[in-house]
Order: C-alpha cells, then sequence, then structure tokens
C-alpha cells in the first residue's frame, strides 16, 4: 500500500534526476536569500550553476546546528515573515532553541510525507489515530497530526502526560494506532497493568515510534507488551519533523527516506569524507524543497548507515538503519566510545531483564566510571544472593566483551528510575559536575 | 510439609526496611521470623508471616519485588551436636542447604530452624525417613 505509488516507486535514475534539478533550484533560491549561504557558497567557491551532478553535492558547505543557533531566531529563513505560516523550535536544553518556519507549501509536503509515513507503517484511512507524541513547540505532536488528517484518518490530539487518562481514551475511543516515543509506550504498559488493563483486549493495532533512538530488542519486548505491530519512524525539527524517515511494516528492516524531498548523506564524523553504501557514520540531510528554512547538508549528529538496495514493500528510496544514538548522546568512556542503546539491546537480550535503565557516568580519582542501574522486576528477581550477584556478573561480562569497558551493574528495585511521558533519559553524566 | 516465605528485594537505602515492615504493620500482618541477606547494594529480606498472601499482595502493590519460596521448619534438639546431627544426615543423602536461619520461638524443649534447600522435597523426606520433627507452616504461622 502506498499513499504516493508514482513517488514512492520512482526508479533510482527518475529520483536522481529529479534530486538534481531540485538541488540546483534550492541552491539557486538561498543564495539569493539567505546571507549566511550566500557567504558560504562564495567561501566554497559553488554557485547553483556551477553543480552538474549529485556528486557535485560533495562540494557544498556543511551546516551545523551552532549555525542555526547563530542565526536565532529568524536570519536563516528563505523568504519574507509574511509567508510563514508556522514556528516550531526544539527543545533546546542547552542555550537557546533552534527555530524553523514553514510556508504553506512546506506545511503541505510535512503532511504528505506524514501521510505517506502512515501508510508505509501499515495505517489507513478509518484507523483511529491516537497521537501522543508532545504538541506545541516540539515537531512532534502537530507532526503526527496534519499528516493523519492528510490521509483521512480520525486522529485524537492527545499529546503527553496522563497516562492514565492516555490509557481510559485508547480503551473507550476504539485507537488503533499510537504514536509516541517508545519508551512512553513502555510506561503506558506498565500503568495500564497496574490498572489492570490488558493491552491484548485494546484495538490497537499499529504503533509509531520515533524521537529517541531505540534497539530491535526493544521492539520485540514493545510488540510483546502493546501487542501491536511496531515501527521507527525518524525525523527531526531542523530537516522537517516527524516522517523524514519510515520504517514500511513489510520489510520493517532500515528507515525509508524520502528522497524526493531529502539527499541522506552519511560522512565520517571526523573526516568528513562521504562514506560508501552500507558504512557506519554520521547522516547528513540536504533539504531539497523546503522553502521556509532550507538547510544545505545538515549535520544531524545522528549515527546510522544507508543502504540503496530493493525493498520488499517496493519503495524505491533508499533506507537508513535503526540509529544507532547521536554522536552528542555517544558516551565516551575511558576512550572507549558507547552509545546507550548498545547497552540497551545487551540488557534486554538478558533473560527476565526490564527495559528500564540509566547509565551513570562518573570519574573518580582521573578514571571515567560506568555504572548500569537496572530495575528488579518479578521475572529477574531470585530469593538467592547467588543467582543475583550472578545476573549482574553476567550483564558486565557481556558489556565488557561486546563494547569493551569495564562497567559495574547495580541492581534496584522496581519504578526506582524515573519514568519518561515523553523523551527518556538514559544517561547521566556526572564528570563535568565536579 | 514446606512452609511459605516470602522475599523482598531491597535496595541499601535510607529507611527501606522501615517502610516494609511499617506497611506489614499497617496491614495488619505480623511477621513470624525474618532473615536478612545482604551486599553492598541490596538486600534480601526473607520474611515468615502470618499471611503470606496478604503481606505479598500489600508488598507488591506498593511497587516492591515480591517472591514466594518453599522452606521448611525442623525441630532441633537444644543440646550440643543438635544441628550437625541434622546437617550431617542431609549430606549423607547429596541435600544442599542455599541458606538458613533461626525461627525466634521455642518449640516446647527444641529450638525451630528455617532451612532452604535446594530439593525441598527430597529433604522432607529424607528428615522424616530418619525422624526429625519437620513443622507444618500452619504451626508456624500461628505459633
Amino acid at each position: 500500500m502506498f499513499f504516493n505509488e508514482e513517488f514512492e516507486t520512482l526508479p533510482r535514475e527518475a529520483i536522481q534526476a529529479l534530486q538534481l534539478k531540485r538541488l540546483k533550484a534550492m541552491v539557486a533560491r538561498v543564495e539569493k536569500s539567505v546571507p549566511f549561504y550566500k557567504e558560504a557558497l562564495a567561501k566554497a567557491g559553488v554557485t547553483s550553476d556551477s553543480i552538474k551532478s549529485l556528486a557535485d553535492l560533495q562540494r557544498l558547505p556543511f551546516t551545523y546546528k551552532q549555525d542555526m543557533r547563530d542565526s536565532y531566531p529568524y536570519n536563516l529563513f528563505a523568504v519574507p515573515m509574511e509567508d510563514i505560516v508556522r514556528i516550531h523550535a526544539s527543545s533546546g536544553t542547552t542555550g537557546k532553541p533552534t527555530v524553523v518556519g514553514y510556508t504553506r507549501k512546506d506545511i503541505e509536503t510535512w503532511s504528505e510525507l506524514m501521510a505517506r509515513s502512515f501508510v508505509a507503517a501499515g495505517v489507513h484511512k478509518g484507523d483511529i489515530i491516537h497521537n501522543s507524541y508532545g504538541y506545541g513547540l516540539f515537531t512532534g505532536g502537530l507532526g503526527a497530526h496534519y499528516g493523519a488528517e492528510r490521509l483521512g484518518a480520525s486522529v485524537i490530539p492527545m499529546s503527553g502526560g496522563n497516562t492514565k487518562k492516555q490509557i481510559m481514551i485508547m480503551q473507550d475511543f476504539g485507537s488503533t494506532v499510537l504514536t509516541c516515543t517508545p519508551s512512553y509506550s513502555l510506561y503506558m504498559a506498565e500503568a495500564a497493568k497496574e490498572e489492570g488493563i490488558d493491552f491484548r483486549d485494546l484495538k490497537l493495532r499499529v504503533g509509531i515510534f520515533g524521537a529517541e533512538p531505540w534497539s530491535e530488542e526493544m521492539r520485540l519486548d514493545i510488540e510483546g507488551k502493546l501487542n501491536l505491530s511496531a515501527v521507527d519512524i525518524y525525523g527531526l525539527s531542523e530537516i522537517m519533523g516527524p516522517g523524514v524517515a519510515i520504517e514500511c511494516c513489510e520489510a520493517k528492516k532500515g528507515l525509508h527516506v524520502w528522497e524526493d524531498h531529502f539527499i541522506p548523506e552519511i560522512i565520517n564524523p571526523e573526516t568528513c569524507e562521504v562514506l560508501p553504501e552500507g558504512q557506519m557514520g554520521e547522516l547528513v540531510i540536504t533539504t531539497i524543497t523546503k522553502e521556509g528554512i532550507p538547510l544545505i547538508r545538515y549535520r544531524t549528529r545522528d549515527i546510522t548507515s544507508i543502504t540503496y538496495e530493493p525493498c520488499i514493500c517496493g519503495r524505491t528510496h533508499a533506507r537508513i538503519a535503526r540509529m544507532s544514538g547521536r554522536s552528542d548522546d555517544m558516551l565516551i568512556i575511558r576512550g572507549v566510545n558507547v552509545f546507550p542503546s548498545q547497552i540497551e539491546a545487551i540488557l534486554m537480550g538478558v533473560e527476565g531483564v526490564e527495559p528500564h535503565y540509566v547509565l551513570i557516568v562518573e570519574r573518580k580519582d582521573n578514571l571515567d566510571t560506568l555504572e548500569v542501574q537496572v530495575e528488579v522486576g518479578e521475572n529477574m528477581f531470585s530469593d538467592e544472593i547467588k543467582h543475583l550477584q550472578a545476573l549482574s556478573a553476567k550483564i558486565e561480562k557481556q558489556i565488557k566483551e561486546m563494547l569493551g569497558v569495564t562497567c559495574r551493574v547495580r541492581l534496584v528495585e522496581p519504578k526506582s528510575i524515573t519514568r519518561s511521558e515523553g523523551k527518556a533519559k538514559r544517561v547521566i553524566d556526572n564528570r563535568n559536575k565536579a | 510439609m514446606h512452609v511459605e516465605q516470602i522475599s523482598i528485594f531491597i535496595e541499601n537505602k535510607f529507611g527501606r526496611l522501615a517502610e516494609v515492615t511499617r506497611i506489614l504493620g499497617d496491614a495488619g500482618v505480623n511477621i513470624r521470623t525474618l532473615s536478612l541477606a545482604d551486599t553492598s547494594d541490596f538486600g534480601i529480606l526473607r520474611l515468615i508471616v502470618n499471611d503470606t498472601e496478604k503481606a505479598r499482595t500489600v508488598l507488591k502493590e506498593r511497587g516492591f519485588t515480591v517472591s514466594k519460596t518453599e522452606v521448611v521448619a525442623v525441630e532441633i534438639p537444644d543440646r550440643p551436636g543438635g544441628l550437625a546431627d541434622i546437617l550431617q544426615v542431609l549430606d549423607a543423602d547429596g541435600i544442599n542447604v542455599e541458606y538458613m536461619y533461626a525461627f525466634v520461638e521455642r518449640c516446647g524443649e527444641n529450638a525451630v530452624m528455617i532451612f532452604r534447600f535446594d530439593e525441598t522435597q527430597k529433604a522432607i523426606a529424607t528428615l522424616t525417613g530418619k525422624s526429625f520433627n519437620v513443622l507444618p507452616g500452619e504451626r508456624l504461622y500461628s505459633m
């Protein structure tokens, strides 16, 4: 099933021809209307006319998150404010938020791409979409909302929080699709269980989870606990919001990037060289149709790989692998690179371990220490100390063997790790606080 | 013939033990005996109470991880070598003691020990075969 079959199944040559045409047009627009790009392009010695093939993309300068902060709030906008119909901003945990503006056409594009994403996930007209992404400056809520309406499904604008009410509404309104962060879905499952509600009695069929990295093991856990088919969605406000890429329900193997609107590249974050298909590196995206705030080679800091292999679903758009994490989530512990998602995958592979964990990094006597706190649920509890200690030792050993980092596992009581109704906080890094 | 014991996972945090015992007290559950096994991070509180199901329910409601274990209560003659005699019999039959602790009340002239074995049923058979007095749960809960 497709939302826009013609574009979703375009042959590769046609995608590339369209990308080149749109790339040139976008560069022509920003070199005229955005002083930042005018200067950056001049410095790189590139003009829109000198772009002859997609390989020329590599000659274009990168755009960094810091450039967006420096342009706060509107200096990267490529159209007059009177053409901007919507403004969103990132959460901005450090310093000023990054601000993005959308023209009416941008909103239409976003709605279409989100509608395509819903269909790829197995959603159709007639579904009741329970949208628990936050509404507001964050792009999640409204992005999914507009996509749902564009598709013609019924959307319930829940936003995050008030979990008991969420569950009541899911039950009473007959929600068939759930959209939220993967960690919030598990929190809901836990809350429902406490209320004595079985997800098998709900009508949920599809869950579309994103806005934070999660593992394949966590997918199996969510699918089991919520009794639905869980797919991964990717997006970021700088590029558009949710719906930049989506897993298809047919393969659930990599997320299709809507290449008629975005050009993805994978680079080595240190050397900045473009990496071949299949290699892990930082995802860089160029928006080729955006009007409000087009971005050239935006450094997402998300770590993934790309494949152009045909997919069984029939979509011809390239697929990026499930995110391993963000380069800024990456922990460097005694010189070893560790992503929280890698530790999650190991934990979820151990019998009985619940997906509630937090990583605590500290520096003691100039040495980094990693503590992994894991909640002891009924499935892993034993009345005998030696069994619990053997379990901790097993996790420590696997982390050491698979990631090359020494850690200490600390078993903690259930619910002692803070639950999140939005993005889960998996890492507490106390190293720079002292 | 076994005795039901509940085990609770407790982090080594200030006030946790007080909280568990308060929850049980407020629910009208009376603790018959207990033992605490601990490590630097966490402990396992093992309890024999007058109402196992109730204790388990109220603790679970309050978010504790609780499990039920089968243990064996044995009367031990209160004289030198009393405990050694029992352990020797078990040893001879290849039965392992995972842990043990004393019951606070005496049973007539005798002391009472609580054992956790790797093979509960076999241990009970061995002990009763050698004429040791294995106490049923009901006796202990109401002692």
